[in-house]
């Protein structure tokens, strides 16, 4: 994003911009987890875990946190979801395992799942303790593409198993959305790379960064020099909203600027609009629209055409928005982006009023989804453009496998990429021994 | 409000509320504050011959925990009071003086030799205290050399020295009891032979809390190695109501009035203790949990529930005496069943797991494909265990089946009681 009169660097000081991207829900000591722990019913066929797109056994978990048995405790995690580290960070708890505990009932207020589960496993990760053991070699090597939460998932699955992989990836560090999607004030530190760090020191999984399917390698090459190919490719291409003035300087993908924010050194050199408007109504509307605010732009609206309701964003998200001083509007849809170089508002149809709505605007997000790039594997069966896959993650091509964004049902969700990796992962091995 | 002045042995005190003899009652300092919090009485920290004891200087206590650290048991390797004889009897003549209206008891602990007693009761009696709380129970050290529990646990040694505590004193002489025995009903009726006035229960439990995780020692322990303490706080109270029904019930035993002692830390567990047959209580471990101000509620919450009842505290004591009994006796054609109140069921499925593997499979999971929690009457055994873990309040309780027949034996529900004593199954049963 390039600075004009407008759109500058350097609004809030160092000391605001650490305050504002501290960690969003800050670690339990020991004491406050030990308590929390306690609020555990140790349900049976527990809620929560059903609620858990990857079934970790959270009652199973937290009893070893009430022993003190914390290596256990992650083991428990991490087994079930080898992003069990950022999965704590970044859930939506609150529509996942903390939405089905059974304390709502009474008390509307979940065990800390989330906290509780990032209490387990920080240790491991700080320490890089190995928990899981590589199974005899199978001689067999797995291509994945994408290097992000299903294929990361996917590729140490298969390196427990036995197995070889070969990751590539488009972009120059792993992680996918994690590394360059998720809010900054959600996983500090630097915890992505922490993660992929752990996740490849099982060993057996190369990695081959920017390299793109269709341009650097193709799909018929990996088919035939390798066992098995899982694709988890993501959605790399934002949705346009079709209307006039999307061409004007000021005019972003939400994407691609939290991906800059995420990569900034220095956040204060990060080119932030004083007039920011939104247009969207998911997590990365809410991500952008927060992360704004907390650069410092005056003032922020997020503009979503239907109601609260059916916004993708959770209630959590949409009222950690509002707490952060971010207006957001419901039913309306943007008719037109104004402005002769650069954009100076944005327009909205409304149901409300016939003059619909205008928000003077010197930087508009676009946030209204992303679609797959289908270059290169246009072979593969998709719907909606995105791949068709069994249970088993398997597509219609035989010998490929796909799983998180880019599939049919993949929710935006890491969990759920996590869990799709993992099955194709199980999937492949029982594949390769079948032969 | 109720009135909680209480005559215990014709001792007087503003409340049933004694302080044990124990740390919070060595001094007078500790005493002082004590009475001024509002507690009815002290039992002085058991007195013995000069030169006094030597306690250990490393850790005394430790404690069973919650993960809240919440204290729910607690054990101590403290001995009698380390202070000489006249330092403490200087300070209780003049507690006494400075708080004519509250109980001021003196635990005493002699070898067995009736001449310590003879010479030193006379002294204590002299400072002005009320009564003599003979100490038969403390399960260590002491009890290494031939005093506490080493006496409390021979009928004929505690028998033998209330005997000549009685020859000395001209107060009233309590004797209190040690848990550590088979039956505490022994003890009771030797103490009662020896003349007591009265018994006060239960001393503390033989006890070693753990392990130290990184050392495998045992913990705590004094420069490496450890002993076994006195097991005290809310975890015991079971064990002492029993103890307590136990001397309440038995027809020897019955009238000896008892203080009862043993995990008290709300007016819940002193009404326990009074309808179980004890006259009054003493604490001690809640207080060093807390601190003295929890007589408060201790006094408030006793009152209150007194006014509900509509009893008078001499009415509430022994109230649930005649329905403790023996076992042979409970009636076995009675039938409960277990039930759960729908609308309070949060489905955290407990009951149900708890049922299935430990019990008689009598609660479903799942019904018409919903997950739903259900008694099986016809599995049900009405054994409480449901109801024993379920986290919420009310939400299962036990219903009597009245009329028809037990869903699980086909057996029909009769108005007549049977007990195993005629039972037909038991070959030593009695003729109807």
């Amino acid at each position: 994003m390039a600075s004009n009169a407008h759109i500058r660097t350097g609004r809030l000081s160092q000391e605001e911009l650490e305050e504002n991207f501290a960690d969003l829900h800050p670690p339990l000591s020991r004491s406050e987890a030990l308590i929390e722990a306690d609020r555990c019913y140790f349900c049976f066929d527990a809620p929560c875990t059903t609620a858990c797109p990857t079934g970790i056994d959270i009652p199973g978990f937290i009893q070893k946190i009430r022993s003190d048995n914390l290596r256990g405790s992650a083991n428990t995690i991490l087994s079930e979801n080898i992003m069990g580290g950022m999965c704590a960070r970044v859930c939506p708890t609150e529509i996942l395992c903390e939405e089905a505990c059974v304390r709502n009932t009474h008390e509307e207020k979940p065990v800390e799942i989330g906290l509780l589960q990032r209490y387990s496993t920080d240790p491991v990760f700080e320490s890089g303790d190995q928990l899981f053991e590589r199974a005899p070699s199978s001689g067999k090597t797995i291509a994945i593409v994408g290097g992000g939460p299903a294929g990361l998932s996917c590729a140490h699955r298969l390196a427990v198993l036995g197995h070889d992989v070969v990751v590539f990836n488009r972009d120059s560090k792993l992680g996918g959305l994690n590394e360059y999607g998720i809010a900054a004030y959600k996983a500090i530190n630097d915890f992505a790379q922490t993660e992929v760090d752990y996740i490849l020191s099982i060993g057996g999984i190369e990695v081959r960064c920017n390299s793109t399917l269709g341009s650097d390698i193709e799909l018929d090459e990996l088919r035939q020099n390798y066992d098995a190919v899982f694709l988890g490719i993501g959605l790399a291409q934002s949705n346009n909203l079709g209307i006039a003035g999307e061409d004007l300087d000021g005019v972003f993908n939400a994407i691609e600027y939290i991906s800059e924010l995420r990569q900034a050194e220095d956040k204060s050199r990060l080119p932030v609009g004083s007039d920011v408007v939104v247009i969207g109504g998911g997590m990365t509307a809410i991500d952008v629209a927060v992360q704004s605010k907390r650069l410092g732009a005056e003032q922020v609206h997020i503009v979503y055409r239907r109601g609260p309701e059916q916004m993708s964003a959770s209630v959590f998200e949409q009222a950690l928005a509002q707490t952060s001083g971010v207006t957001i509007h419901h039913w309306a849809s943007p008719a037109r982006i104004l402005g002769a170089d650069h954009v100076t508002g944005v327009e909205f149809d409304t149901d409300s009023s016939e003059d619909g709505m205008r928000l003077a605007a010197d930087v508009v997000f676009k946030a209204i989804g992303q679609r797959m790039d289908s270059s290169g594997i246009e072979e593969i069966a998709t719907e909606s453009g995105r791949f068709v896959v069994d249970i088993h993650q398997k597509t219609s091509l035989d010998g490929v496998w796909a799983g998180g964004d880019c599939v049919v049902g993949g929710d935006d969700l890491t969990v759920s990429a996590v869990q799709h990796g993992k099955i194709a992962a199980l999937s492949i091995d029982q594949y390769l021994r079948d032969a | 409000m109720a009135d909680l002045k209480t005559k215990f042995l014709g001792i007087s005190s503003p409340n049933p509320f004694w302080l044990a003899s124990a740390p919070p009652t060595d001094k007078a300092y500790n005493v002082n504050r004590a009475f001024e919090a509002g507690w009815g009485g002290a039992v002085w920290k058991t007195l013995g011959e000069d030169p006094p004891i030597v306690n250990v200087s490393g850790p005394r206590y430790s404690a069973l925990h919650s993960n809240d650290r919440r204290v729910i048991g607690f054990n101590n390797i403290e001995l009698i009071t380390d202070r000489p004889l006249q330092t403490n009897l200087d300070e209780m003549r003049q507690i006494k003086k400075d708080w004519p209206d509250r109980a001021l008891i003196a635990s005493v602990m002699l070898p067995m030799h009736e001449e310590s007693w003879a010479k030193y009761l006379p002294m204590i009696e002299d400072t002005g205290v009320d009564g003599f709380e003979l100490n038969f129970g403390c399960p260590h050290g002491m009890s290494e050399r031939g005093m506490g529990a080493a006496v409390g646990q021979v009928p004929e040694y505690i028998q033998m020295a209330t005997e000549w505590a009685k020859k000395a004193a001209s107060i009233p002489v309590i004797v209190k009891l040690t848990p550590n025995v088979a039956s505490v009903v022994p003890p009771a009726k030797a103490a009662q032979n020896g003349g007591a006035d009265a018994v006060s229960l239960i001393n503390t439990i033989n006890s070693i809390m753990r392990v130290d995780y990184d050392t495998l020692t045992m913990y705590p322990t004094t420069d490496g190695m450890g002993t076994h303490g006195g097991y005290c706080g809310e975890a015991v109270k079971p064990i002492a109501l029993n103890m307590v029904a136990e001397i309440a019930r038995t027809a020897e035993t019955a009238s000896l009035p008892i203080s009862g002692i043993g995990g008290i830390t709300n007016w819940r567990d002193a009404v326990d203790f009074l309808a179980l047959g004890a006259s009054n209580v003493q604490v001690c471990t809640a207080a060093m949990v807390y601190g003295f101000r929890i007589i408060d509620d201790l006094a408030d919450g006793l009152s209150t529930f007194l006014d509900d009842k509509q009893l008078t505290l001499n009415q509430l004591v022994g109230k649930a005496v005649p329905s403790v009994t023996d076992w042979q006796y409970l009636n076995l054609n009675y039938v409960e069943k277990a039930v759960i109140d729908q609308d309070l069921c949060i489905k955290c499925g407990r009951c149900h797991v708890v049922c299935e593997d430990t019990s008689h499979q009598a609660i479903t999971h799942t019904v018409n494909g919903e997950r739903h929690f259900e008694v099986i009457d016809a599995e049900c055994v009405g054994c409480n265990l449901c109801v024993s873990v379920c986290p919420v309040d009310s939400c299962i309780s036990m219903e009597r089946l009245v009329a028809g027949s037990d869903p699980r034996t086909g057996d029909a529900i009769s108005d007549d009681k049977r007990n195993w004593t005629n039972h037909p199954n038991n070959p030593m049963r009695k003729a109807d």
